[in-house]
Formats: C-alpha cells, sequence, structure tokens
C-alpha cells in the first residue's frame, strides 16, 4: 500500500541501556541495544522470559525512560520530547497489541476501537473507520458486546482492530498470543500479519515463541539485556 | 473531539456500564441526606422563630419613649410587611371606689401580628371556676375594655363593669388570659389592661412628660424584616431601639440558639458522612480506572488531555448526581416535614432553596475535593502499566490525594457550621482524629497480625486481609471511624441538650413570684406557707439603689449616650441582694466569691451588665440609696444562667452590708395550678406584697422547649438514619478486592461458609476498629463541643464506648455482607471474569 515506506529506518536505538536500582545493587535489564527497523519491515524479538524483550517494547514506544542511550521513532529523538510530546507521538505514529489485550472494561468492542481516533480527535468518521475494522476482524455481530462478554480470542480481534484504527506506521505487539490458545493464537497472528500488510505498516513483534517469530522477516534475539545477533 | 464532548460520551459509558453505580450511589445518599436536613432543619429553625415571636407579639419591634414618625411605618408597608402598632403606658384603673396601678396597652387593628390573645368566654368571667378558653378574633371595641385576671380579682369586677380610666369610661369586655407579648422582668408584672388605641385621647392620659412606650408591631418574610431592620438601624435616634425575640427574650434566645447550633452540628455531621462515602467511592473508582488511564496515555492520550478529560467528567458526574439528590432530599424533607407537623402541630414555613445550593455546591466540592487529587495520579500512571501490570500508583500519592480532599472539607465545614468557632472547632477536632485514629489503626493493625498464628481459622484469614491491605483498612476505618463518630457526638450532645433543657425548666419551676415582701413579714408569710405544707421558699432581700460613681467619679445618664440600653440601667434603680453563698444557677467567672464571715466591702456582678456599664474586676462602685451612699469594690463576676425562672440579680453583696439600708425581699415558688385558690388567699392575708404570676410565661417557654427537643429529636434521627445508608454505601465502595479474592478462594475448592466466616471476621474487625476510633473521638469531641460552643456541662457517658464499638461491628458486618452476599452465590468464574 505504501511501499515508499520501504528501507526507510523508521525505529532505530542508540546504545539503549536500563538500569534498576533493587536496594543496594544495581540490575541491568538492557545493554548497549543498537538495532533499525526499516519501514515495511516486520521484526521479531525473541528471548526467554526475563531478557528483557517487555522492557526493549516499553522504551521504543517511550512508554518508560532509558537510563542511557536514544531511540528514534519516525525520525524524531523520543527521549528529548517530554512525556506529553511523546504520547502525541505515540497517538500518531504507534499501534499497540498487548498480551493481555489491555480493552477498556466499561467501553464496548467499537468503543474500545474509536477511542484512539477520539483521543486524537479524529472522531469525524470514528464510528465508521471502527465499525470497519472490527467486521475486517470477523466482529460484524459483536459491536456493542463488553469485553467481559467476549472470549479471549474476540478480545484479541478487538484489540487488534484499535491497534489499526489510526493507521499507524508502527505495530508494536507485545505476546499477542500469550494469553490465548494455539489455534486461536494462530488465528490472531494470521489476521495481524494479514492486516499489516494491507496496511503497509511495519511491525515489531516480542515473543517468546520461535516458531511465531520465523513468520516475520527478521529475528533479533535477546539474552540477559544484550543483543546476541 | 473536546474534551468536554469526549468526557460526557466517557461518562455515559461508564454509567451504562455500571461502573459508576457506587459511586453515584454514594455521591446521591450523602447529599439527599445532607440536603433534607438541610432543607429541614432550615423550616424547623424558621418554624422555632415564628413561634418564639408569639412571644413578642410580632417578628420585630420598634420601641420608642417619644411618638415614632410615621415613615418607619410607611418604609415597612412599602416592604410588604404587616404593621400594627400600640401604646403602653402605667395608669390607675377605677372602679369608682378602688383604684389599681395598670399597665395599659393601647392596641390598633391587627394586633398582635404573632400569636393570639386567649380570652376567657363571657359565660366563666369568674375567677371560682376554670374558664373556657377562646380565641380573639379582634381588638377590644372602642368604648370597651380587656382586663387581666388581676385587675378582675382586685377590682372585683365582672362582666359589663364600668370603669374609670383617666378620663374615659369603659366597659368591661373580656377576660384576658394570656396575650402573647406577657415578658418577664419586674416592671412588667402587674396589672395588665387592653383598650382601643381610638379611645386614647379620650383618656387624656398622654400628657408631656408622661412615661409611655409607643411600639411599631412589623412582622412578614423573614428578609424583608431583615431588610427593614437594616433600614432602620441608622435612623433610631436614642429615645428609639429595635427588638426582635432574641433581644428581648433571653431565655428563648439561649433555647434557640443551642437548637441552632445543634441542627447545624447535624448538617455538619452529615457532611462528615458524605465526605467518607465519597472519598471511598472515588477510590475505587480511581483503583478500577487506572488500567484504563494507562491503556489511553499508550494509545497517545497526554497527561494535560487526561486531566482535563476527567476534570469534565468529574465536574459533569457532580452536577447531575448532586441535583437528583437534592430533589430527592427536597421529596425527602417534605416527607418528613408532613410527618412532624403531625406530631407537634405547628405549621412548618417554606424553606428558602439554600439548602439545595448548597447540597449542591457540597456534592460538587467534596466529589472534585476528592477525585481531583486522584485523578492527577491517574493522569500519571505510568503507561508502562499496559505491559507490566504491578506498575501503579504509589500509596503515598493516594494518601496526599486526600490532603486537598480535607482542605475542601475543612472550608465547607466553617462555611456550613455558619460559625466560626464551631467550624474550627469540628475542623480541629476531625482532622487530629484521622490523624490519630490513622496512627492507632497503623498500631493496631500490626499487632492484631502479630496475633493472627493464635487465632482460629476464619479470624486468622481475617486478620491476614485486613494486614495484607493494611493502607486501605487503615483507610477504610478512619473513613467510616469519622462516619461513626459524627453520628456518635449527635447522639450524645442531643441526650444532653435536651436533658439541660427539661433540668433548666422542670414541671416544678417556679410560677409565682413574690415582690415588695416587708422584713416584717418574712416571718408570718413562712409560716402561712407551713399551713399549706408547702416548704417556704428562701427569701432574698432587695435593696433598691442607683449607681453614682465607678471608682470614685461620678456617673449619669450621660456618659451612656451612645448606648441607650445602658442608659435606661444607669437611668433606674439597681435591685442589690446579699448572700453568703453563691446559688447553683450562678457560676463565678473571674474573681472569687467572699468568705462567708467577710467584712469587707466587695460585690459580686453579673458578666452582661459589668459589660453593659464597662466595669470591671476591682472597680469600685457607689450607689445611692435612699440618700445614704453605699461604696464596694468588685470581687467577682458571675455569669447567670437566667432561664431558670429564678430569683435572680445583677448585684450581690455579702451579708451584713447592707443592714442599714430599707430592704424588702422577694421569693419565687411553684404553686400546682389545682391549688391556686392558695395564692388568692395569699393575696387577701398580704394585702401589701405583689404577686406575679408567670405561669403564663414558664407555659409558654416549656412549650417552647418542647418543641424544639421534638425538632432537635427528629432531625437527629433523620440523620443517624441517613448516616447508616451513607455508610452502607462506604463498605459497597470496598468490596471490589474482597469478591475478587473470594471468586479465587472459591475457584480452589472453599466452602461458601468457610468464605463468608472468614468475611465476617475482617469486617467485624474493621467494624471494631471503626466503632473504637468513633468512640473515642466522639467523647472528647462532645466534651469540647458541650463546653466550648453551647455551653452546658457535659456527662461522661461511659455507654458510648460500648453502643460506638457495637454499633461499627454489627454495621460494617451487616453491610459487608449484604455488600458481598451476590459474590458468594454466582459462579467463580464469573465473578472473575466480571472483575478481571
Amino acid at each position: 500500500m505504501l511501499d515508499n515506506r520501504v528501507d526507510q529506518p523508521i525505529l532505530w536505538t542508540h546504545a539503549l541501556t536500563k538500569q534498576v536500582n533493587t536496594g543496594d545493587t544495581q540490575l541491568t535489564i538492557l545493554q548497549d541495544i543498537d538495532l533499525q527497523v526499516n519501514a515495511g519491515e516486520a521484526v521479531a524479538i525473541i528471548g526467554a522470559s526475563g531478557s528483557g524483550k517487555s522492557t526493549l517494547l516499553g522504551l521504543l514506544a517511550g512508554l518508560d525512560l532509558p537510563t542511557a542511550g536514544k531511540v528514534h521513532l519516525d525520525a524524531i529523538d523520543i527521549f528529548t520530547l517530554d512525556e506529553d510530546s511523546r504520547a502525541a507521538l505515540r497517538g500518531k505514529v504507534l499501534g499497540f497489541v498487548f498480551q493481555s489485550f489491555q480493552l477498556l472494561p466499561a467501553l464496548t468492542a467499537i468503543e474500545n476501537v474509536m477511542l484512539p481516533l477520539e483521543l486524537s480527535q479524529q472522531n469525524k468518521d470514528a464510528e465508521t473507520i471502527a465499525r470497519r475494522l472490527l467486521e475486517r476482524v470477523g466482529l460484524a455481530k459483536r459491536l456493542d458486546h463488553y469485553p467481559k462478554q467476549l472470549s479471549g480470542g474476540e478480545q484479541q480481534r478487538v484489540a487488534i482492530a484499535r491497534a489499526f484504527a489510526t493507521d499507524p506506521k508502527l505495530l508494536l505487539a507485545d505476546e499477542p498470543t500469550g494469553n490465548l490458545d494455539s489455534a486461536t493464537g494462530i488465528q490472531i497472528i494470521d489476521l495481524m500479519f494479514e492486516l499489516n500488510r494491507e496496511h503497509g505498516t511495519t511491525l515489531v513483534l516480542v515473543t517468546h515463541d520461535e516458531a511465531l517469530s520465523q513468520r516475520c522477516s527478521r529475528q533479533i534475539r535477546l539474552a540477559d539485556g544484550k543483543l546476541v545477533q | 473531539m473536546s474534551h468536554f464532548k469526549l468526557s460526557f460520551r466517557m461518562l455515559c459509558r461508564d454509567w451504562r456500564a455500571g461502573e459508576l453505580n457506587v459511586l453515584v450511589l454514594a455521591l446521591i445518599i450523602a447529599v439527599s441526606g445532607m440536603t433534607t436536613v438541610g432543607f429541614f432543619a432550615e423550616r424547623v429553625e424558621l418554624a422555632l422563630t415564628r413561634e418564639s415571636n408569639q412571644l413578642l407579639g410580632a417578628d420585630l419591634l420598634v420601641i420608642s419613649s417619644q411618638p415614632l414618625p410615621e415613615i418607619y411605618a410607611e418604609e415597612a408597608s412599602r416592604l410588604g410587611l404587616t404593621i400594627s402598632s400600640l401604646t403602653k403606658f402605667p395608669s390607675m384603673i377605677s372602679d369608682g371606689e378602688n383604684n389599681l396601678l395598670t399597665e395599659i396597652k393601647a392596641v390598633t387593628e391587627g394586633y398582635p401580628l404573632r400569636g393570639r390573645i386567649h380570652l376567657a368566654s363571657r359565660s366563666s368571667m369568674s375567677r371560682t371556676k376554670q374558664p373556657e378558653i377562646t380565641i380573639a378574633n379582634t381588638i377590644p371595641q372602642p368604648g370597651t375594655i380587656w382586663v387581666d385576671e388581676k385587675v378582675m380579682a382586685r377590682l372585683d369586677l365582672k362582666a359589663n363593669d364600668m370603669v374609670d380610666v383617666g378620663a374615659a369610661q369603659l366597659t368591661v369586655a373580656e377576660l384576658v388570659v394570656r396575650e402573647p407579648d406577657h415578658s418577664v422582668g419586674f416592671i412588667n408584672m402587674g396589672a395588665r389592661a387592653m383598650i382601643n388605641a381610638s379611645d386614647l385621647s379620650e383618656t387624656d392620659l398622654i400628657q408631656e412628660g408622661s412615661r409611655v412606650s409607643y411600639q411599631l408591631l412589623v412582622a412578614g418574610e423573614v428578609k424583608m424584616v431583615q431588610q427593614f431592620r437594616d433600614w432602620i438601624k441608622p435612623l433610631l435616634t436614642k429615645a428609639q431601639r429595635v427588638e426582635g425575640i432574641r433581644d428581648a427574650r433571653p431565655e428563648i434566645k439561649a433555647a434557640l440558639e443551642r437548637a441552632e447550633k445543634f441542627l447545624s452540628l447535624a448538617a455538619l455531621a452529615s457532611v462528615v458522612l458524605a465526605a467518607a462515602a465519597i472519598a471511598l467511592a472515588v477510590r475505587r473508582f480511581t483503583q478500577r480506572h487506572l488500567d484504563g488511564c494507562a491503556v489511553m496515555r499508550s494509545l497517545g492520550a497526554s497527561q494535560r488531555q487526561l486531566f482535563y478529560l476527567y476534570w469534565h467528567y468529574f465536574i459533569t458526574l457532580g452536577v447531575i448526581a448532586s441535583t437528583i439528590a437534592c430533589l430527592i432530599g427536597f421529596a425527602a424533607q417534605q416527607i418528613l416535614a408532613s410527618w412532624l407537623i403531625g406530631i407537634v402541630d405547628t405549621a412548618l414555613p417554606w424553606p428558602s432553596w439554600l439548602p439545595a445550593l448548597q447540597g449542591l455546591l457540597v456534592g460538587l466540592v467534596l466529589l472534585v475535593g476528592f477525585a481531583l487529587p486522584p485523578v492527577l495520579n491517574l493522569r500519571s500512571v505510568p503507561a508502562l502499566r499496559v505491559l507490566r501490570r504491578d506498575i501503579g500508583l504509589s500509596n503515598a500519592h493516594s494518601l496526599a490525594g486526600y490532603l486537598l480532599g480535607l482542605v475542601t472539607l475543612s472550608l465547607l465545614f466553617i462555611w456550613k457550621a455558619q460559625d466560626l468557632k464551631l467550624g474550627l472547632y469540628i475542623v480541629t477536632g476531625f482532622v487530629s482524629a484521622i490523624v490519630i485514629f490513622g496512627c492507632l489503626g497503623w498500631l493496631l493493625i500490626k499487632v492484631l497480625s502479630g496475633l493472627r498464628h493464635q487465632a482460629g481459622g476464619a479470624w486468622r484469614y481475617g486478620l491476614a486481609s485486613i494486614h495484607r491491605r493494611a493502607i486501605s483498612s487503615i483507610l477504610q476505618a478512619v473513613a467510616l471511624g469519622l462516619g461513626l463518630m459524627s453520628l456518635l457526638v449527635l447522639t450524645l450532645i442531643q441526650n444532653d441538650l435536651i436533658d439541660d433543657w427539661h433540668a433548666s425548666l422542670p414541671p416544678d419551676a417556679p410560677n409565682h413570684f413574690l415582690v415588695n415582701i416587708q422584713a416584717d413579714e418574712v416571718q408570718s408569710l413562712q409560716e402561712f406557707f407551713q399551713q399549706y405544707e408547702i416548704e417556704p421558699p428562701p427569701m432574698y432581700p432587695m435593696v433598691k439603689g442607683r449607681l453614682i460613681k465607678i471608682n470614685g467619679k461620678n456617673i449619669s445618664p450621660k456618659n451612656y449616650g451612645d448606648d441607650p440600653h445602658a442608659e435606661r440601667h444607669i437611668r433606674r434603680e439597681f435591685n442589690l441582694t446579699w448572700a453568703s453563698e453563691l446559688s447553683s444557677d450562678n457560676q463565678i467567672v473571674q474573681g472569687a466569691w467572699w468568705n462567708a464571715d467577710t467584712h469587707e466591702a466587695e460585690l459580686s456582678i453579673e458578666e452582661g451588665i459589668a459589660k453593659t456599664i464597662r466595669v470591671k474586676l476591682g472597680d469600685e462602685l457607689t450607689y445611692d440609696i435612699a440618700g445614704s451612699h453605699f461604696t464596694a469594690k468588685i470581687t467577682s463576676v458571675r455569669k447567670v444562667d437566667w432561664d431558670t425562672f429564678r430569683a435572680n440579680f445583677f448585684v450581690v453583696v455579702p451579708p451584713g452590708q447592707l443592714d442599714n439600708y430599707p430592704a424588702s425581699f422577694v421569693t419565687s415558688f411553684y404553686v400546682p395550678p389545682a391549688e391556686i385558690a392558695m395564692v388568692h388567699e395569699l393575696v387577701r392575708t398580704f394585702p401589701s406584697i405583689l404577686v406575679v404570676d408567670v405561669a403564663v410565661v414558664i407555659n409558654q417557654v416549656q412549650q417552647m422547649i418542647q418543641q424544639v427537643s421534638q425538632a432537635v429529636e427528629f432531625v437527629f434521627l433523620f440523620t443517624l438514619l441517613a448516616g447508616f445508608a451513607v455508610l452502607y454505601a462506604a463498605i459497597a465502595a470496598t468490596q471490589d478486592e474482597r469478591i475478587y479474592e473470594a471468586a479465587i478462594f472459591r475457584a480452589l475448592g472453599a466452602r461458601r461458609e468457610q468464605l463468608s466466616r472468614a468475611w465476617a471476621a475482617e469486617f467485624a474487625i474493621l467494624g471494631g476498629l471503626a466503632g473504637l476510633f468513633a468512640s473515642a473521638g466522639a467523647s472528647a469531641l462532645a466534651y469540647v463541643i458541650s463546653k466550648h460552643v453551647l455551653h452546658f456541662d457535659y456527662t461522661f457517658n461511659p455507654w458510648i464506648w460500648v453502643v460506638g464499638t457495637l454499633a461499627g461491628v454489627i454495621g460494617v458486618l451487616v453491610a459487608g455482607l449484604l455488600g458481598t452476599r451476590s459474590a458468594l452465590s454466582s459462579p467463580p468464574l464469573l465473578t472473575l471474569r466480571k472483575i478481571g
């Protein structure tokens, strides 16, 4: 769809480091991470539990602050921005799919999808866009259902529809099948990759699942907070 | 989308999803409870003032020794007030043979504006039998006179007899049994008669220099009366003064002011309850919205955006919920009022909209005060929470969040109390209570959790739960404790207030005064009482003296030209008495009472009169007593409880000091209505003694106090009910975590009975803590308020500890078990999914 994005780095990091204080000692969660993700790529970040995958994802999205290093997102050095500007950048550039879905319980499926559009004040066609996306993910008949009335797989479909609502340049997915059975997981991943292609979105997928990572064009492996390849 | 539109949309979505149920319930119960108390208290207060104004005959009197300018009446009419006037003067009434000094009151159409004149029906105008009472619907016709029982008795009159009043001859038409402005005071206690003002000129009694009181009576809407009072104040000359009921009747003033303070206390208690419920409900709300905020932050919402989103959200919620609550409050008080009217037979005036406005504002301010800090926290929810659920808000944030709420609450208190002193006492009391309860709660939870290994199954689980949620448990115990404490304070004060009123005017309060008893009559008078098997009442000596010097410096009424009240006192003679013991309704506030054997020239003065004539402890006063001078130093200042209806004096000296001056005696005693013949006999036996019958006045005041007590009890009971409803809402606001845990326990195989026992233990411990806090706080606060604000003796009541703790345990237990009932009966998975 938007092939001109290809080979442009939409995301790159330099010497990204995250340390936390645990009482007397300092624990290094990530150390000197240098990576680059080009537009249109699908990159998997893989590693065992505790390898620092989720921390890296949080830093890439500007949800957390690094101890040292830089993250450039859509050619902007995000840690030179304040928190609100980072949030605005996220709203414009990023889409998220979380392991625990993170749907707002008080909002129906369609309202959950409309939310990022409403927050970015693009509410003009919010409902139409949300409806179309939900239809696309196969939930045309579940528009007015609350998250608690949906199965795990359905909730994740809503989350995927929400992630694509603002037509983001980069989709960050954190263990998107982690809370789903394997059959549903496969369906969800298929759906995510389809939408990714349709929207020409760049994908960064965090997973511990080797098989899943193989569906991406490139794999980046994390072990003990360091890139191993 | 604008912030407002989006926040309104979110509000609607949350409402539809049931997210707001508990918060809205707490807000509505709290605000409607408060508004009901506010409306009702205002109506009762207005009714009490109106009732008490009946004792004045009007809402306001303008009194002057000179005829009043027309402009006063004109302005009152212009303001839509009803007016009437009367002229009062002492004169002799004669039946041709005997003369009697009588206070004549010449009245115009419309008198009295408040209250009614009670007449003995013509057929029963005889002293021998109990008269039938009718209500006058007019004033005396021209050419007629209405007299009281004293005139009837002393001149031996009957209906249609003719009497001379100055140059006029008038026909005795009615016997007045009771009239509204029958006030207490030796000057007003003689015989009384009423004539039509049109006969005044015919009497030819009003001459230059006559002692006449001209009065303009005014009545109408409270606001307009006040406006008239404000208008007239700067125009008043030295000879004129304005009197409302509170200026004229100190005993009524004291009862009314205490009742008003109690009513505002009840309103304050309802604010505390509202605050407790709202604080807990908002806490629940923010905890449930942490995830949503983190998601919105990850979706690009800025902190500013989130802040405005929730700011508009709470303002809209506050306005809508408080408006509904105010309407409910209005309806509820209307139901209460119609019930109360049935009990006390009093029409309740329509309230103003102020309580509704207050309710709306308090609801909004409390919601914003308690919700804003957590909302400020919500906007700073780390967006990383979307990836790491364990990241939330620190408890330090949550605790600091309550600070703004507490400051707002304190300001509300001072505003609602309409009395800075009362407001400050309560604010200080509650803030100290929060700090002490918080620390104690922390300590007790530490100690109790240490005991949990020794405790049995359910108790161990209950203690463990409380310990695990220490901060949350302390917050709940403190909030519930405060709510309960405000109810207990109200209980304690209400009991003492009503007891104190009844004690000040017991059924056997003296209803007759005897004045002008000569020294040589004292012995025979005592024997007379013994004949009737009545304990002879104490005789108080009385010496009349005019104050002429203060610290050796001559004074005259001119020195007090700026204060007509003081001027009148200096012009009149003081009644001096002597006593060796301080009487029980007197209290020394400065200096010390003398030794029984003192020979020093000292005196004790009442604090009010000391202030009026501007003297203090250590000053030397000189009185002119029958041409001789008596000088003494003020060695003590007394506070006198004037509403006991016992003989009391402004100035008291030690025994022996006034032996050389002519003294008469005064006493007071109680005669049951059935034995009134004894009084008639006394009048005949001691013709020179003036018998003053205050039974009517006592009766009026007793009725008034009865009404005030009933009103106070009523408001109290309602506040209590509203209080329990609010506490229930508060408990419901803290159930989520328990319900969630229970679902897990049940999934792990816990039986319903095991769970409900464990919960019961937890609620009982929490309720016990809250009850204990409440009892301790209530005892201390009630003591301070009784002593320093309502000014009556506080009686320590050990039962409050038992009642308070039990109320806490039972209240929290019942509310808690009711709130968690549904979680026990629904399948665990459903609960887990609902909450998750």
